[in-house]
């Protein structure tokens, strides 16, 4: 086998070196009736050409990305990601390595760390962020069990303008908590019906998503107000984290907790993952808060560097009392999200959500001047809009798949109700001549 | 000394408490600091909370470990430490002086005379070393 | 300094480059990016979103760097790391084996790293054959009757879980309160088991490192839902007993859910599924090779017996016509546990990794582990203290109470580790071993490493010996020294922010 170092002839002689007749000695602790008399029933083992032949094949049976479109955002969004990410992390000292836990002989991961939660508070204008949660749905559970955790109510108001596997995955989370999550329904523009908000002193937090799953902008300083009356907490989520380049973060607006999808920040679709979960709060809530941090320290010559800290939350320390029992990062997707975030800088992050902002505009223009269409919400967006279609928007999508087309999503898959409307995503890398083949088909 | 002076009063899970009238003052013992080593935070209830014996009032986190810190007496808590907010390392250098966590309002004074005096908590302490 | 480093073998220092923070880098006005022209006509922004959703802080303190800086500055960050591309990596528990270059490859085909999660079934065959092949491999290997691959880690994993395990003793009409785990276990255990609603109770070992059956027996109660079993467990041990085990939950109305954290043991001599195991996670950054990138992402697949199926996460991939499609009708399935299907990037890497060894490479990388780890024990033991001596799997557990009365311990010994080139063995748990180090070599390691290591641990000893103060403040030769960590903790710093000077 390739991978063993140890020849077959090698491993005889440290068997006979050590006075064991036979490698099936070391096994006699599994009752002999368990152990396998013959091989599992497997495919056999492939050469390195036919490993790459098989899944070349195999790849291809997805729809070809050279040469079809796609307008699918919906919580994962298709922006360039530049040539160097890939570069930097495929140093085999980043992604072969473990968990900090040397701090020593892992500087590079931790100062990589502490820039990437540096560059989230920044971002989400936080003063708090952690090394990375597992994805933007997760995180979004961990940030429900924070603010229960600091308040100790049990009741969620949820936008119904959130992201539906998000809130999937929030009910699974909470079913054995005692917790309940009421609806807050979105209005005619697109946003949260943040007037028909009726919470009291038994509501944990607010999840507001902005943009939200329709891609409308919400008005999280209001929710802020409103929660924060009632005393509950307000949970910020992003998908479109991109959107941050342009629109007032969801810290100056007020959220307690903000949670998001870094999937947009140079980590490639991928079918859904790995992701990057991105978590961020106050300081008066840090110790409440789930997950990894990294701290500066100075080494005993007076060297600045990076260590794990606040671990006493953790569940290799508290154990059954910890305030989660994640155990990872994503700690070479958070490095993807940092060196993306480090090429595209100050500028590139404003001049790349600009163009999303514009195309989208564009392209909601010309959607919406078809005979049959139009734009089912009023309030501002950023990429992502939901078209009204003259027939059911499944059906347009099959068609247009035919043209190597993905027009975008139905929200019927989510929405039973909603069967004529398509969410629709435009980023940076649909081109003119793309949106305007996608209109003309439309028609 | 006065590792364990004379005029507290002890507990097994290593609290000291020392009497004042219907108050009591409440913090950790020389050997608990000692065991935990360097403490780095030190979480504690809020003032009016009603506590029973044996209820766990807050915790003790050295870098790599945490440690509960029990009522040694039934009360509700009249003050608490806030300067250990800022300075948790007056726990492991003056335990019984600015290091002291919490005062209550004794509710059942007969609790008190469960508690070990400081000889009583020395011999305990020796057994259990061994 | 007083060391003498002449006893080491394996290393040398080398220059290593000061790097600052990439925010102290930053200069105003560099660009590491260049985006095409915009092609449509434009609005002002004003008109398209309303002022007061607008930032006004012009993304101040967000770097600015020309693409040769950036390079350069991540470049230097990883040569502070140590990974098992360097060198041996003997976290123990972790499994710290060799990353194949292949699985990187498939991962990024194009076809698999551009597919959108939501691509419509037809556009996506692909991806949902290799998700519909892993769950059959995986299934295989663990001899379960079903698996799922939504949970994106090992802790994830167990959650996933334990739920399941909390649906069907719901749907049998009797819920319990309690689980039971040994007090051996990894800390994600308990901290899952509470997650999920439950009371944790330890179980004590037996004085061979084994889960007590006596004690079980005595603890088994109507009132208990589910014992958590590492095994092989975490002092490295096959539970002889685990038939036992298992038939005396199962009779008393409990369930036994498997960590397959050591899953590096057994791969293909031996199934839990056959031991009587009802539900199981597989890490599959240990055992699968996928890598573990300095934290994540792993992944954590679960396998579950024909009963507790249908329980699994919404959806599953099925077969349907010779198609490939999701199923969401699943009405006793306790839910969504991750947005989309897990972390598909990871699974790809197990599959390759899967194919590439067939039953026969994953036996053979089975018994070199299992051999690996007995030859450092071999070599070790006279130096070392093992406390619980038993039939060494793939993984040896010493403790430093033979260092101790020099006044060193596991700590000062894996520090010192790492001057002679080592990673060090894990030391935080298991909490019955106090002043563990954990040994995993894994089948990927040589004699030849292996053997610098064994000479590195008794020099080591005889350092502890001679000359105990020097070990206290190793490591010697790295980059920074050891770190004041109750500073850091007691005033958290925990991001970078600019001085008044570095104000833009």
């Amino acid at each position: 086998m390739r991978y063993i170092p140890n020849s077959a002839e090698e491993r005889a002689k440290m068997l006979a070196e050590m006075g064991v007749q036979s490698i099936e000695d070391f096994f006699t602790s599994i009752p002999a009736h368990l152990r396998l008399d013959k091989p599992l029933n497997l495919p056999p083992a492939y050469a390195e050409s036919e490993l790459i032949k098989f899944f070349k094949n195999l790849a291809a049976r997805n729809i070809d990305p050279n040469s079809s479109t796609s307008f699918l955002g919906a919580g994962v969004y298709n922006h360039f990601r530049p040539v160097i990410i890939d570069t930097l992390i495929s140093r085999s000292e980043f992604y072969t390595t473990y968990t900090p836990y040397q701090p020593e002989i892992a500087q590079g991961t931790l100062q990589a760390i502490f820039e990437f939660q540096s560059m989230i508070c920044f971002l989400t204008g936080m003063e708090v962020a952690n090394a990375s949660m597992y994805d933007g749905s997760t995180a979004l559970a961990e940030a429900v069990l924070m603010a229960n955790r600091i308040n100790r109510r049990k009741k969620v108001a949820i936008s119904q303008a959130l992201h539906p596997e998000y809130r999937q995955v929030l009910e699974t989370y909470l079913k054995s908590t005692g917790m309940t999550l009421e609806t807050i329904a979105f209005g005619t523009s697109g946003q949260t019906a943040l007037d028909s908000l009726d919470i009291n002193d038994q509501t944990t937090a607010v999840i507001i998503q902005s943009p939200n799953f329709f891609g409308s902008i919400e008005d999280l300083e209001l929710a802020a107000e409103k929660a924060h009356k009632a005393g509950a907490l307000l949970i910020s989520v992003t998908t479109e984290p991109i959107s941050w380049g342009l629109l007032r973060s969801p810290g100056d607006c007020g959220a307690d907790i903000v949670v998001a999808e870094g999937q947009a920040f140079g980590i490639a679709p991928s079918y859904g993952g790995p992701y990057l979960g991105i978590f961020a709060s106050r300081a008066q809530y840090q110790r409440q808060m789930p997950g990894r941090l990294i701290g500066q320290a100075q080494d005993t010559y007076g060297n600045r560097g990076f260590v794990i800290t606040l671990a006493t939350r953790e569940q290799h320390i508290r154990r059954e009392k910890a305030s989660s029992n994640i155990c990872t990062n994503q700690g070479l997707f958070m490095l993807m999200a940092t060196v993306y975030l480090s090429t595209m800088g100050r500028r590139g992050l404003q001049e790349v959500a600009l163009q999303n902002l514009q195309k989208a505009a564009y392209a909601a223009q010309a959607i919406s001047s078809l005979e049959g269409y139009s734009l089912l919400f009023s309030a501002p967006r950023f990429n992502e809009f939901v078209v009204k279609t003259p027939r059911p928007a499944a059906e347009i999508v099959k068609s247009l798949t035919s043209h190597n087309i993905v027009a975008g999503l139905p929200l019927s898959n989510y929405y039973p109700d909603m069967t004529n409307a398509l969410l629709v995503c435009v980023t940076e890398q649909n081109t003119r001549a793309e949106i305007d083949a996608l209109v003309a088909l439309l028609q | 000394m006065a590792d364990y002076p004379d005029n507290l009063l002890y507990t097994k899970d290593h609290e000291w408490v020392r009497v004042d009238g219907t108050s009591a003052t409440v913090g950790i013992t020389h050997f608990a600091q000692a065991e935990l080593g360097d403490i780095v935070y030190v979480e504690l209830p809020k003032v009016g909370e009603k506590l029973a014996q044996n209820d766990s009032f807050g915790s003790v986190e050295s870098v790599k470990a945490v440690s509960e810190i029990f009522m040694p007496i039934s009360g509700a808590i009249e003050k608490v430490n806030e300067a250990l907010n800022d300075s948790p390392e007056h726990v492991n250098n003056d335990p019984y002086g600015e290091g002291w966590m919490i005062t209550l309002k004794i509710e059942n004074p007969s609790e008190i005379d469960a508690l070990m005096s400081a000889a009583e908590y020395e011999d305990f302490l020796s057994e259990n070393r061994n | 300094m007083s060391n003498d480093n002449s006893r080491i073998k394996k290393v040398r220092t080398h220059i290593s480059q000061n790097e600052s923070l990439i925010f102290e880098r930053s200069r105003s006005g560099a660009v590491g990016y260049k985006l095409p022209k915009i092609d449509v006509p434009t609005t002002e922004v004003n008109e398209l979103v309303n002022s007061k959703y607008l930032r006004t802080d012009d993304l101040a303190n967000m770097p600015e760097l020309a693409e040769p800086d950036v390079v350069r500055h991540f470049t230097r960050l990883s040569t502070w790391n140590y990974g098992t591309d360097t060198g041996m990596f003997p976290l123990g528990s972790c499994t710290m084996k060799y990353n194949p270059k292949i699985n990187e490859l498939v991962a990024r085909l194009e076809g698999f790293a551009t597919a959108h999660p939501l691509l419509p079934e037809e556009s996506a065959q692909g991806c949902l054959e290799v998700i519909y092949l892993a769950e059959q491999l995986l299934a295989e290997i663990t001899g379960m009757a079903a698996v799922t691959l939504q949970p994106a880690a090992g802790a994830h994993g167990e959650m996933t879980g334990i739920m399941m395990i909390r649906a069907l003793l719901a749907c049998r009409g009797d819920a319990r309160k309690k689980v039971l785990i040994p007090d051996s276990a990894h800390g994600t255990n308990p901290a899952t088991a509470a997650i999920c609603g439950y009371t944790v109770e330890g179980i004590r070992s037996n004085e061979r490192g084994l889960t007590d059956l006596a004690e079980l027996e005595k603890r088994m109660d109507d009132s208990v839902a589910a014992l958590m079993l590492t095994n092989p467990n975490t002092v490295g041990l096959f539970e002889e007993n685990i038939e036992k085990i298992c038939k005396l939950m199962h009779e008393r109305g409990g369930l036994v859910y498997m960590d397959g954290a050591n899953m590096n043991a057994l791969c293909a001599v031996a199934r839990p599924g056959d031991m009587g195991v009802d539900v199981m996670h597989m890490n599959l950054h240990k055992t699968m090779s996928t890598p573990h990138g300095g934290g994540g992402p792993g992944a954590g697949p679960v396998a579950v017996t024909k009963e507790l199926a249908p329980y699994l996460p919404s959806p599953m991939v099925i077969k349907q016509d010779g198609k490939f499609v999701l199923d969401y009708n699943r009405p006793q399935s306790i839910g969504r546990i991750r947005a989309f299907y897990g972390n598909f990037g990871v699974v790809l890497r197990a599959v390759c990794y899967m194919l590439t060894l067939g039953s026969e490479g994953l036996r053979e990388n089975t018994e070199t582990a299992v051999l690996n780890a007995n030859y450092i024990a071999h070599h070790l033991r006279d130096i070392y203290e093992i406390p619980y001596e038993g039939k060494i799997m793939h993984e040896v557990i010493f403790s430093d109470k033979r260092q101790k009365k020099y006044g060193i311990t596991n700590g000062d010994i894996a520090k010192r580790l790492i001057d002679y080139g080592f990673h060090p063995p894990t030391m935080s748990f298991p909490l019955i071993v106090p002043g563990s180090l954990m040994v995993e070599p894994t089948e990927s390691e040589g004699r030849e490493e292996m053997d610098l290591f064994i000479d590195a641990m008794k020099s080591i000893d005889k350092e502890a010996q001679e000359n105990p103060e020097m070990l206290k403040h190793a490591p010697h030769t790295t980059r920074v020294g050891r770190f004041d960590e109750v500073a850091a903790a007691r005033n958290p710093v925990l991001r970078w922010q600019a001085t008044k000077s570095e104000e833009k």
